[in-house]
């Protein structure tokens, strides 16, 4: 098998179908390593990731975390909130002094779209992107994909519908590009103010109506409304949005076949969706969770092997 | 290179079947032992091993495959990338007793890397070691074989090739060994 094509992951868009495969290939193995009794593996002792996140994460983080400890390489966290940034540091100085320090691998969320590209070219470290303000969040998408992979066997030829706030998600981005990587067919369903005008542009399918998006896929992602990123109202009232888009067995009974439920996380239980299909048979929800630690292990295992092969 | 024959197809079967008696006469019907193979050549191994013990002691043989990729002592070391095998071990190894399978027993690096990965399943009561070819005088590490088909000796930039029958449709092992110029 061959490498990665990439010494980075910035996004779903610089890397190839083939990487995306020989990604999910290892992810697999890693996911076995992860349900043994001892979990954890030395293939990454001699080297150090820092984990920088300039924007809040729980679950990303966390998971990164574990991925990164599984692998026995040693981890550093930075939070933007409690460090020298806050007294004026760029970028490019804080993560200088952190490479310093002799650090192989840079984590990184950053509210600003294109920061770890930037990153990538200002430093000489590998960086995987944990997210970018309303741009990419490649590890996500990979996740997604390979719990629908995982569910059906292939992602080729499935229709996917993303449905919600596909304005302000990095996560609907790097999905409908890893999506038609690997051949599926995407529909975004959302309020027309929440749908990008140049979503057109990637050739996916629009639907504003829920049921018929619905009726239409195998498999949904139900994003979450963004309120922190919104600097005006796209609709008028969040009660307005549950009963036009909100997801509930109601719906889900009423359909011609059964779909495949997914959701990146933190759920709001009753807005986008509701509690009863959120822990229905339907839903992926904790499965992605768990296939997160196993995918962020390949792609760290993955690029960490082409770090100065000695 | 040039290519030797060390054992053709009657002289692998004969080889198996001498390593399954040497098997049972230390672990009778393998109640408490299981055989776990050393991805990727030593699964073969193994499943003939099985066969074998199967017909002679007409009792079930546990075994499993074991990958070792992510305990390799290389990583960042290779031109290529270490892509790693399935691991299938669905049992416990608690208190049992594992005889470690592998086709060719060179360095020890491979099997020092299996000692550590078959440490992830639990605490096994003891660990022997089978191999159909060892290469001796080539060991970079003190781990020596329990169970040895044949024993051969070779330089380093000798090369041994096990064929399998469900790969190469003959069971033969190959010694190649550069040209002299």
């Amino acid at each position: 098998m061959k490498d990665l094509s990439v010494d980075h992951l910035l996004g779903i868009k610089e890397i190839t179908k083939e990487d995306i495969h020989i990604i999910f290939q290892t992810a697999d193995t890693f996911k076995e390593i992860i349900n043994r009794p001892i979990k954890k593996v030395p293939t990454l002792r001699d080297i150090t990731i820092a984990n920088l996140f300039f924007e809040n994460s729980t679950r990303t983080k966390l998971s990164f975390e574990l991925a990164e400890k599984r692998l026995s390489a040693d981890v550093i966290n930075f939070s933007a909130g409690s460090s020298s940034v806050k007294k004026g540091e760029t970028l490019v100085d804080t993560a200088n002094n952190i490479l310093s320090m002799k650090v192989d691998m840079i984590i990184m969320r950053h509210p600003h779209p294109g920061a770890p590209h930037f990153l990538a070219n200002k430093t000489n470290t590998c960086i995987i992107n944990a997210g970018d303000g309303t741009h990419e969040h490649p590890t996500q998408a990979l996740l997604d994909t390979y719990s629908i992979k995982e569910r059906f066997g292939n992602v080729e030829g499935k229709k996917v519908a993303i449905i919600g706030d596909i304005k302000h998600s990095r996560v609907a981005i790097s999905n409908i590009l890893a999506l038609q990587k690997l051949g599926a067919k995407v529909m975004v369903c959302g309020p027309t103010t929440l749908i990008p005008k140049f979503i057109n542009q990637l050739g996916v399918l629009v639907e504003h109506d829920l049921m018929k998006a619905l009726n239409w896929c195998d498999v949904a992602n139900v994003l979450r409304i963004q309120l922190e990123r919104q600097e005006i109202q796209y609709f008028p009232s969040l009660r307005e949005y549950i009963a036009l888009f909100g997801l509930n067995m109601g719906i889900l009974n009423q359909l011609d076949n059964p779909i495949t439920i997914l959701h990146p996380g933190p759920i709001n239980r009753g807005v986008e969706i509701t509690s009863e299909v959120a822990d229905s048979d339907h839903s992926i929800i904790l499965d992605q969770v768990e296939n997160g630690v196993a995918v962020r292990m390949a792609i760290i295992y993955l690029l960490a092997g082409k770090i100065n092969r000695v | 290179m040039k290519s030797t024959e060390i054992l053709n197809s009657l002289q692998v079967a004969l080889t198996i079947r001498r390593l399954c008696s040497q098997l049972i006469e230390n672990h009778n019907d393998f109640a408490d032992s299981v055989l776990v193979g050393l991805q990727p050549n030593g699964v073969y191994l193994v499943n003939r091993l099985k066969k074998e013990l199967e017909k002679i002691n007409d009792s079930p043989v546990l075994t499993g495959a074991l990958d070792i990729t992510f305990f390799r002592d290389d990583f960042r070391r290779n031109e290529k990338p270490l892509i790693p095998s399935i691991t299938n071990i669905d049992f416990s190894i608690e208190n049992k007793v594992v005889v470690l399978v592998d086709d060719v027993f060179f360095t020890g690096r491979t099997v020092r890397s299996g000692l550590d990965a078959i440490m992830t399943f639990g605490r096994p009561l003891r660990v022997e070691l089978l191999t159909l070819i060892e290469r001796r005088f080539s060991q970079h590490l003190p781990i020596r074989a329990d169970y040895v088909g044949q024993s051969i000796d070779t330089i380093s930039e000798e090369k041994v090739a096990v064929k399998w029958k469900e790969e190469h449709g003959k069971d033969q092992i190959l010694l190649y060994s550069p040209i002299k110029t």
